[in-house]
Parts: structure tokens; sequence; C-alpha cells
């Protein structure tokens, strides 16, 4: 059974029809990226899954349904969503952002648990810990917003465009991290981009959507290969 | 100069009157995005409410401290029975609503209590202390001691709980609250709560000079706004810097300047309010609203 199920989704922001009809699958430990132009309704696809745009059709998380649940119990499933523009506190500190990751479980006694294992994978974090959050570079924000999705040890990590605006060997080490958290801890990865070569390098599978529908699919080795995706998305 | 020191602890003290209402205000602000203009009436309300447990035989401590929980309750239930079904309505809509509740609950406390100007206790002896031949009220210096051991307080549970730091994310950024599990709404809800309370320990440090009566706070609410702009209306220390400093201002020119005297206070604050927002609308803390187009 795959860990996250949607079929025949759609999503609607007030008239406009964003989702028509999305169905994917995503495996335990498995990293599926989600490719396609401006508008196609990707970063509509990840808000269906945490409910935070009104949506019909079925979703269901390890087996379960999640109906009309809330954001909040949405994330207390164990789906940790970094959303369009990262979602940080730029006003709270580099810590108070993290605390904030463990506050799904309970934070004290998290954020005292996972705080270590999540630096390790951002050790120049320790330093920053008291800093501004807004303060950081595009970068760090982005390896911040990462880190505090960590550190509430999700079932799910779904990343929106983690690659906007940022430097390649920035992109490189965002997504180097990301591949290591899914081969030593098998993480799930539900990843969006526009940067499809840097995606497709980087997941088992992936789904190109074309104006709210899934338009191809399959291994990602293979959609590299494929010449629609290369034409539209890899540019060559 | 020891009449000048004087003057600048009885302007502390009822500074610190205007902090914590001004406070209470920026509170709101950080979180709903308005000014709550029934602020004032709230503490009027929760003032009379320890007024009459008082006057059923409680003694000042009990009643104040049961006075703060009922203040909460009251603020919590006004955010979820009151703003709650507008909160999603634009900010002119919440205002009107605020004004609405202004008068409603105005009208209450004259159905309730009458409009005739009660006395309030004051917990602490009307006598004064000699320090270097300098002569200070201790009603002056109690409740300046209250509102800020009250700020103290609010600034610790803001800094060091993991509700205070899930409020603040709230006030920050509510979507990406929300999908870090946070109930936003409920997080609103207790913020007009936390502000309640700041508003009815303002309210009983202020009546026993101004005495209890239907519009006591109507005029330090001015002060209270004047302050918040002052300390910049989305700055917490910014509202305690300003309610403090706009006190003792207000103080000295009202003894010193002979133009002013006692008539022209109320006025010099609203001076104050609009050179703040011509000259530097952000106030002294506040943070610069950049419109991006």
């Amino acid at each position: 059974m795959p860990l996250l199920e949607l079929s025949g989704v759609e999503a609607r922001y007030g008239p406009i029809k964003a989702l028509h009809d999305v169905t994917l699958t995503l495996d335990d430990g498995e990293v599926v990226a989600l490719l396609g132009a401006n508008g196609a309704g990707k970063t509509t696809t990840l808000r269906a899954i945490s409910g935070t745009v009104r949506r019909s059709g079925n979703v269901s998380f390890g087996g379960r349904s999640l109906g009309r649940r809330s954001p909040e119990s949405i994330a207390k499933l164990g789906i940790a969503h970094v959303p369009e523009g990262r979602g940080l506190f730029p006003e709270l500190t580099v810590w108070e952002n993290l605390r904030m990751g463990a506050y799904v479980r309970g934070e004290r006694k998290t954020i005292r648990a996972e705080a270590p294992r999540v630096l390790g994978y951002f050790p120049w974090l320790e330093e920053r810990k008291t800093q501004q959050a807004g303060t950081l570079s595009g970068g760090e924000q982005q390896m911040l917003a990462l880190a505090r999705a960590l550190v509430s040890r999700p079932r799910l990590l779904m990343l929106d465009e983690p690659s906007l605006g940022l430097a390649p060997t920035i992109v490189a080490e965002i997504f180097r991290i990301v591949r290591e958290l899914n081969t030593e801890d098998g993480l799930s990865v539900l990843v969006v981009e526009q940067n499809a070569k840097i995606a497709l390098e980087s997941s088992a599978r992936a789904y190109v959507l074309e104006v709210g529908r899934v338009a191809v699919e399959g291994a990602s080795a293979e959609l590299e290969r494929h010449e629609g995706v290369r034409k539209s998305y890899l540019g060559y | 100069m020891a009449e000048f020191a004087q003057q600048i602890v009885s302007g502390l003290a009822s500074g610190a009157i205007y902090a914590s209402l001004a406070l209470a205000l920026v509170l709101i602000y950080r979180s709903t995005d308005v000014i709550n203009f029934a602020q004032g009436e709230m503490a009027t309300f929760t003032t009379y409410t320890a007024w009459s447990l008082m006057h059923h035989g409680m003694s000042y401590w009990p009643a104040f401290a049961l006075t703060l929980a009922i203040a909460f309750a009251g603020g919590v239930a006004v955010e979820r029975v009151v703003i709650r079904p507008v909160e999603r309505r634009p900010e002119l809509v919440i205002v009107i609503v605020t004004i609405g509740l202004l008068l409603t609950i105005n009208a209450t406390i004259g159905w309730i209590w009458g409009a005739d100007v009660k006395a309030f206790d004051s917990p602490f002896p009307n006598n004064t202390w000699d320090v270097h031949s300098v002569t200070i009220s201790v009603q002056d210096v109690g409740t300046l001691g209250v509102c800020l051991l009250t700020v103290f307080l609010l600034w610790g549970f803001f800094r060091f709980t993991t509700v205070g730091l899930a409020m603040r994310a709230v006030a920050i950024n509510p979507n990406a609250s929300r999908l870090l599990a946070v109930r936003v709404g409920w997080m609103l809800a207790l913020g007009w709560g936390l502000a309640a309370v700041l508003g009815a320990v303002a309210g009983m440090m202020a009546a026993p000079t101004v005495f209890l009566d239907p519009s006591m706070m109507l005029v330090i609410l001015i002060y209270a706004f004047a302050a918040a702009v002052l300390g910049g209306i989305d700055s917490p220390a910014g509202a305690v810097v300003g309610g403090l400093s706009l006190g003792v201002v207000i103080n000295l020119l009202s003894r010193y300047v002979n133009f002013v005297g006692t008539e022209l206070r109320l006025p010099t604050a609203l001076a104050v309010l609009l050179v703040v927002l011509i000259i530097r609308p952000q106030g002294l803390f506040g943070h610069k609203v950049v419109r991006r187009v």
C-alpha cells in the first residue's frame, strides 16, 4: 500500500479551478518529483495534501483518508510541508524557528531529542541560533526551512521549489541533503520543482503536471530520456 | 529639584497605566491587525467587576486575582464570539465591530452598575516615603510596580513558553503556523484574553485616582493610543517605553508649562500622536510598512 495516494483530486481558488484530476502515489521511502510549468498546479497539489486549499476527490495518507481534516491535524499525522516562500518566521531567531518545527510533537521534548540529529546535517545553524531568521541569506533560509521540517521527524516531507532563486551550488547542496535523508533515514519526499534536471536526478519517480492534470508519469531515469519532457523541461 | 523628581515618579505611575493599555492594543494589533477600540471599555467592565467582588466582601488581592481570571475568560470569549465571525473580512469591518463592542459594553456597564461615580479602593497606603528629601507617594510606586510586574510576567510568557512562542509565530505568519500544527484561532483568542488582563490591571490601577464611572477609561485609552503610536504600534517594548515617557512628559509639561496646565493634558497627548504620525509614522521601535506593488 502506498504511503500517499491521490485519486481524482480537484482543487479550486474561488471560481478558478487549479487542479482538474490529479492521481498520484508515493511509496514509503520514495522520493517523487512533481514537475511542470508555472500554473500547472504543482503548488496546489501540495496544498491539497496539507489541507490548505479547498479540494475534492480522495487523498489518503498511511491508508487513512484525509477527508476534511484541518491543516493542523494533517500536520499531526506526520506530513511536513515546506511551503512556497519557505514559511519561516523572519523576526524569530533561528532556534525559535526550529522550536516551532517541534511544536507538532510536543515542543520541549522533541526539540531536545531531535536538534542534535538535525544540526548534524546543518552544523552551521549551531552558531547562528540566536540570529533572526530574516537576516539569513536565501540559501541559508531554505536550509533552515528544511531543518525546521526535519525536527518534527515527518513521515512525509513535501518541498515546494527548494531551488527557487538560489545559486546552483546551494541547490546541489540542498538536494544532496535530501538524497542523504532518503537513503540513510528512509525519509519519503515529495518535491515540487521547476528545475527538472536536478529533480529528476534526485528522485526515483516523477509526475509532470499540465494545466491541473498529470500529463506524464514514470521512473525519473526514463523521463530524462522522454522526448517531450526533455524538450519542454530540460531544454535540449 | 526634589519636586522635579517627584513629578517624574508620578508621571511614571500614570505612564505605567498608559503602557499597560497600550501594550494590550499592540498585542491585538500584532495578531488581528486592527486597533481594538473597545479595549478601554473592556478594562472598565472588569474594573467594575472587581468593585462588585469587593463590595460583596472580598478583600483586595483575591478580588484582583479573580478579576484577572474573569478578564482573561472574557477576552477569549469576545474574540471567539464577536471577532471570529468577521476575522477574514477587511480590517475596516473589524474596526467597526470593535467600535460597536465599545458602545455595547459601555451601555451594559451603565445598565448593570448605574452611571454614578463610585470610589474604588487602593491596595496601597495613602502615605509617602521621603528619599533624600524627595517625597514619593506609595500609591505611585505601587501602581508602577504592579504594572511593570504584569508587563514583565507577560514578557516572560512570550519569551519562555511554548504557547508564547506559538503566539508570536502566529502573529508573524498564520499560514505557516498552521502547517506546523498550531491552532491559529485559539492563539488569537488567547491574545485577546491576555490583552483583556492587561486592560484589567490598567483599570484597577487607575480607578483609585480617576474614580469608577462608565467612561473612566476613555481618556486613558487616548493616552494609550498616543503611547502605542509613539512606541511603534507593532512593538511591545515600544508600547511600554512610549507609555512611560508619555506619562512623564505630560506630567512635567502640565506642571511646569503654565500654558498647558491640567486643561491641555489631553490635547498635548493628541499633539504627540499627530507629530509622531507625521514625522515618524513607524514610531520609536516599530517597523516601517513597505508596500510592494
